[in-house]
Parts: structure tokens; sequence; C-alpha cells
């Protein structure tokens, strides 16, 4: 097992800080943002407080699966330029120590979403928690090119654990939810992984550019592409969204099948230079269409949930219409 | 673990930034305990036949 342990101590001392970092706070505030969406969407009056508590344990969860990601996945952040900084990595914090506070975080989230809310929220939690650290982490992330598409499913799971929070139960329409993030994840991360290939090929993350080729991972983008975008038109059928998420969804779909056919078509992935050692976010010759897609995806994403929470919020109805 | 007695001035602040968020992140969670207790337990108090 090449883990934390391989590493060295700590250089310097840890701060509040590194700790803080370890609970990956950017991922954790988009679990928050479509966590939130769910237990809107539930529709069911929650007593305030009980409604914040939802979500910080479900963004706490989120927290602590990042923590515990980093302590298992060191090595693999110590040799990709976009990881090495990383608390673990770089020596600040010990690995053990990642593995407790992720250890800690999960039982006290768990706990207190049983407690606050209903147990049920509290196993789809924990059920989260352990595929993200395990399944996905664990095993998925290092022994096969579908790892981010199964492993997709621990992203996707906060809208419903929202909603079962409300609820205490999860029907057709949270699944939805967790459908719209699931099918979006594989276009939207093999985007990314098209001009940032070289880097998983160095950890030996079985990426999809790095196993099948950069062509073979642009016509899954636009297959996926092409399912993904009547998922995310669905909820106007189905009572859950109005007509703005209909045009938010249309409008935008194209836009997204548009940026995934430009892809396919051009030469993103293929032979990247290696005397340009550029910044990860940075562009190189004919990956443009790669960033495009993977910039949109962020946004188009955003903008379905942020629709569905509008549209809530004000209390504006569903499409009766298609009821 | 090193000697606290024979740390550097970085390293006892850094110990003592990290004893603070311990303890507010644990006094946060007793009042949440707390006030879920309170609201769960309120309902039912309302509710209960006098």
């Amino acid at each position: 097992m090449a883990m934390s342990e391989a590493l060295s101590p700590p250089k310097v001392a840890a701060r509040w800080q590194d700790y803080l970092q370890l609970l990956k706070p950017r991922v954790m505030s988009l679990v928050v943002f479509t966590a939130l969406t769910g237990l809107v969407c539930a529709g069911q009056p929650i007593h305030p407080v009980l409604g914040a508590v939802a979500i910080l344990c479900i963004a706490v969860g989120a927290g602590a699966s990042a923590s515990l990601n980093m302590w298992y996945d060191a090595d693999i952040d110590a040799k990709m330029r976009r990881t090495r900084g990383r608390p673990v990595p770089s020596g600040k914090v010990q690995g053990a120590d990642a593995l407790t506070l992720g250890v800690v975080l999960s039982l006290f989230s768990v706990m207190l979403m049983g407690m606050a809310l209903n147990w049920f929220s509290a196993g789809l939690l924990a059920f989260t928690i352990v595929f993200y650290a395990v399944v996905y982490t664990m095993w998925l992330k290092r022994w096969t090119a579908q790892n981010i598409v199964i492993g997709g499913l621990a992203g996707a799971l906060p809208p419903v654990i929202g909603w079962a929070a409300v609820t205490g139960t999860a029907p057709a329409n949270a699944w939805l939810l967790c459908a719209i993030i699931f099918m979006w994840t594989p276009p939207h991360f093999w985007a990314l992984s098209l001009y940032t290939s070289e880097d998983y090929a160095k950890a030996g993350v079985p990426m999809m550019p790095v196993v099948k080729g950069a062509a073979s991972t642009r016509k899954q983008i636009l297959i996926y592409s092409l399912l993904l975008i009547p998922v995310c038109i669905a909820p106007a059928f189905t009572g859950l969204g109005g007509l703005a998420y209909l045009a938010v969804s249309g409008l935008g779909g194209l836009v997204f099948l548009l940026l995934a056919w430009r892809l396919f078509r051009s030469q993103a992935g293929d032979a990247a230079d290696p005397r340009n050692d550029d910044g990860l976010y940075d562009v190189r010759a004919g990956a443009r269409d790669a960033r495009n897609l993977f910039a949109f995806s962020i946004l188009y994403l955003s903008l379905l949930f942020a629709t569905l929470l509008v549209e809530h919020l004000m209390g504006l109805q569903p499409l009766e219409l298609f009821r | 673990m090193s000697d606290p007695a024979r740390e550097d001035a970085p390293a006892m602040k850094a110990r003592r930034g990290r004893n603070i968020a311990i303890a507010l992140g644990l006094v946060v969670f007793v009042i949440l305990v707390y006030v879920v207790t309170v609201i769960k337990m309120g309902a039912n108090v309302l509710e209960r036949a006098i």
C-alpha cells in the first residue's frame, strides 16, 4: 500500500487552515448548493434550523470523504501538478491526521443527521461517504477508466440526501436530480482530463484519455452529452421544473451539444507538446474546445440547479401541462 | 508528537490555532445538539395531551 505512510513527516507545524484544506472547501460549496436544491424542491415545510443542520451535515460529510481521499491518495497527489500542493503530499499534515479527521467528521455528520432529521437521510449520507472514500478512492480510481463514471454517483447523491432530510423518502424526482449530476460528470471530467492527461499518466491513474486515447474520449464525451441533455430537460415534464427551467435546460443543452460536437471534431488531447509545461488551466493548441466544454459544463449545471431553486423559492408552478 | 516545551514560536502559534479550532468545533456541536433537542422535544410537548 503506497500511501501517506511512505511520505516524510511534516516539515512545518500544521495550521488549522491546512486541516480546512483537507475538506476541499470548493467542492463542499458545490455539494451545499445541490443539496440545498434537493431540500427546497422536496416541497415540504421544515424548521429552518433543522434545514440548516441537514445542509451542515451533508457539507461536513463531503469534507470528511475528501479528507479520507487525501489520506489514501497522497502518493498519487504528490505526482500531479494540480494536487502536489495539498496538505498531505506537501508535508504540512500527516496522513494519519487526515485519516483521523475524516473518520471523526464522518461519524459526527452521520450521527447528527440521524438525530436531527431522520435515519434514512443519515444512511444515504453514510453510503455516500463510504462510496467516495472506499469504492471510488481505494478501488475504482486506480483500477478502471470508468472510475469517474461509476464514482460520480457519490457527487450526484447530495440532492437526494437533501430531499430525504425533509421528507424521509427519496421519490423519482429526487433521483432525477441525482441522474442529472451523474450523467453530467463524465463529459465534465473527461473534457478536463483531455488537457491534463499527462499529469494522470505520470501518476498512473487510468483516466479515459490515458487508457483509450483522446479520440475515443472525445467520442464518449459526445455520446454522454447526447444522453445528458434529455435527462436535464426531463424535470420540466415530471412536475419538478417550470417554464424557466424548460428554457434554461433546453437552450443550455443546445449550447452544451454544440460545444461537445466541436470538441468531437477537434484535436484536443492529441499529441500534446511536452516542452510546453504550462499551467493546469492554460490551454494548449487544439485543446481550447475541451476547455470551453469544461467551463460551460460548470455553468450549465449551476444554472439548472439555480433555476430550480429560484422557481421553488418563488413558488412558481411547475408545468401543469405536462404533469 | 513533538515536545511542546521545546517548540518554537510558529509551532506554538499553530498548535494554539488548532486547539482553538477544535474547541470552537466542539462548542458548535454541543450547541447544535442542544438546539435540535429543544426543537424536536418542543413539538412533542405541544402535541402532548394535558
